[in-house]
């Protein structure tokens, strides 16, 4: 007991809490990237059933596109956000380009199709299973959504949880939309990518040792909900 | 339900079901009666699974019809099905009560209501917050009845109810059967099993490779069946 307070009384004499911009660093990430998630969430849960349930032409060639999307390289879904953005893009007369907001814009692009195709073969695979008995009891598609979502929601948040760990370790499309501006901009990953370089070791160090806590936070909190799933599925 | 006209009898005309060119149920007639414990009797592949889903309208036949009595296209809730295997939701026993309640439109006073009544009628009271699909099979079984009875069927259709059961939740399911028939519900199963036909049926339909081939009183049927395949299946199982 005593031997473990003490090491993380000493892991925490190594990060760099006397530096203000550490804190703000981590809230900062935090906010867009759980920002961004949640609305991934909220849209790409819905569009994930529609797509596993809809009939429509075209649906293939869609779930293959989502699928591809899947592996979007970062830097070019900054790109893309980057030109939509701009001042002479479509949406450049916002002026949001190099804040926050574009990050979340940029995050959520990231994320939104990754929880798109994983909810879609979630849900469409217990839809195989569950049809028959849905449709005997009076259940047609439409009412089948609600039904579907609650009962894979343990690999559901799987998913999001999944988005989550993309986006937190994301750098490439936050550093062009947000360009790393100290105290407005900078991110976790974007103050590791580029400070590390100009010779703050410490704060690099020490943002690298919270992804690392994070990203164990949320494997363990994955590998906790599909326990419980499991019991459910019997 | 008392006040809306009776949806039976359910009569069956020129049925027949086909994939492929491959026909693999046809009842030229048949008559599913109110009050009667109807019980589809065959071996294995005899099409009594096909025929109960044609009946309870899971799919749709090739040719002939299915008509509720006044030719009623009636509510999903007022004609239910137990299936051969039956899904439960990821959900606990109380749960799936609570889904099939709210699919079949009953409000939030109602389905706890109900919920509430069928755990208790069906000994599923201490289960009621246990994941569903981690019950035994004879408690799965009780459950997948009680969520098929809880919306108050007239007509309930039941593949194969104990099959794969031990002797003693076998005789569970037969007894829920006989209460249920005792209370008013009309249902209609399929067995395999010559002893359970003998135990709960009064009327028989005997299916043999797809087609309807006899239907008679289950006193009759099993005293002088008409065809030779019936002869042979009842037979077949005295010499065992
Ligand atoms: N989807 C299907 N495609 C092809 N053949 C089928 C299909 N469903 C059932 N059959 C066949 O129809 C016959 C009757 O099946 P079924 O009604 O399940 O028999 P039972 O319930 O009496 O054991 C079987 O020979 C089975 O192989
Ligand atoms: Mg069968």
């Amino acid at each position: 007991m005593v031997d473990s307070t003490m090491m993380l009384s000493s892991l925490w004499d190594l990060l760099p809490v006397r530096d203000p911009a550490f804190f703000d660093i981590i809230l900062l990430s935090l906010k867009v990237t759980l920002t961004a998630v949640g609305a991934a969430g909220l849209i790409g849960l819905p569009v994930g059933a529609a797509l596993a349930l809809g009939r429509f032409p075209g649906r293939p060639i869609l779930i293959v596109i989502i699928n591809a999307f899947m592996g979007l390289p970062p830097v070019v879904a900054g790109l893309a956000v980057f030109l939509l953005l701009s001042r002479s893009g479509p949406l450049g007369q916002f002026g949001l380009l190099f804040s926050p907001a574009a990050m979340m814009v940029a995050q959520f692009g990231l994320v939104l199709p990754i929880i798109i195709a994983l909810s879609r073969q979630t849900i469409e695979d217990l839809w195989l299973e569950y049809r028959e008995q849905l449709t005997s009891m009076g259940a047609g598609r439409l009412r089948a959504i609600p039904t579907l979502l609650w009962d894979a929601r343990f690999s559901l948040v799987t998913s999001l949880l999944a988005g989550l760990g993309r986006a937190f370790a994301e750098v490439g499309a936050i550093l062009i939309v947000g360009g790393n501006v100290a105290g407005f901009t900078r991110t976790m990953t974007t103050a590791i990518a580029l400070e590390t370089s100009k010779g703050d070791l410490p704060l690099a160090l020490g943002l690298g040792a919270v992804l690392m806590a994070l990203t164990l936070v949320i494997n363990a909190l994955a590998f906790a909900v599909s326990r419980l799933g499991a019991r459910f599925a019997g | 339900m008392s006040d809306q006209p009776s949806i039976l009898p359910l009569a069956i005309e020129g049925l027949s079901y086909e994939i492929g060119g491959c026909r693999l149920v046809g009842v030229d007639r048949a008559l599913i009666t109110k009050g009667r414990r109807t019980v589809v009797l065959g071996p294995n592949g005899a099409g009594k699974t096909l025929f109960l889903k044609l009946c309870h309208g899971l799919i749709a036949p090739s040719q002939g019809t299915v008509a509720f009595a006044g030719g009623i296209k009636p509510a999903a809730r007022r004609q239910a099905m137990v299936l051969q295997r039956p899904v439960l939701l990821r959900r606990s026993v109380a749960g799936n009560l609570r889904h099939a309640l709210a699919v079949a439109g009953f409000g939030y006073l109602e389905r706890r209501r109900r919920t509430v009544r069928m755990l208790d009628q069906f000994g599923l009271a201490d289960l009621s917050d246990r994941p569903a699909r981690v019950l035994s099979g004879g408690e799965q079984q009780r459950l997948a009845i009680a969520r098929a009875v809880s919306v108050e069927p007239e007509l309930l259709f039941l593949d194969e109810p104990a099959s794969g059961l031990d002797p003693s939740a076998t005789r569970q399911i037969e007894e829920i059967l006989l209460g249920l028939h005792a209370d008013g519900l009309t249902w209609v199963m399929t067995t395999h099993d010559l002893a359970q036909a003998r135990r709960l049926a009064d009327d028989i339909l005997f299916f043999h490779a797809g087609r309807l081939i006899e239907a008679a009183p289950a006193d009759r049927f099993f005293a002088e069946p008409d065809t030779d395949a019936a002869r042979a299946f009842l037979e077949s199982r005295l010499f065992w």
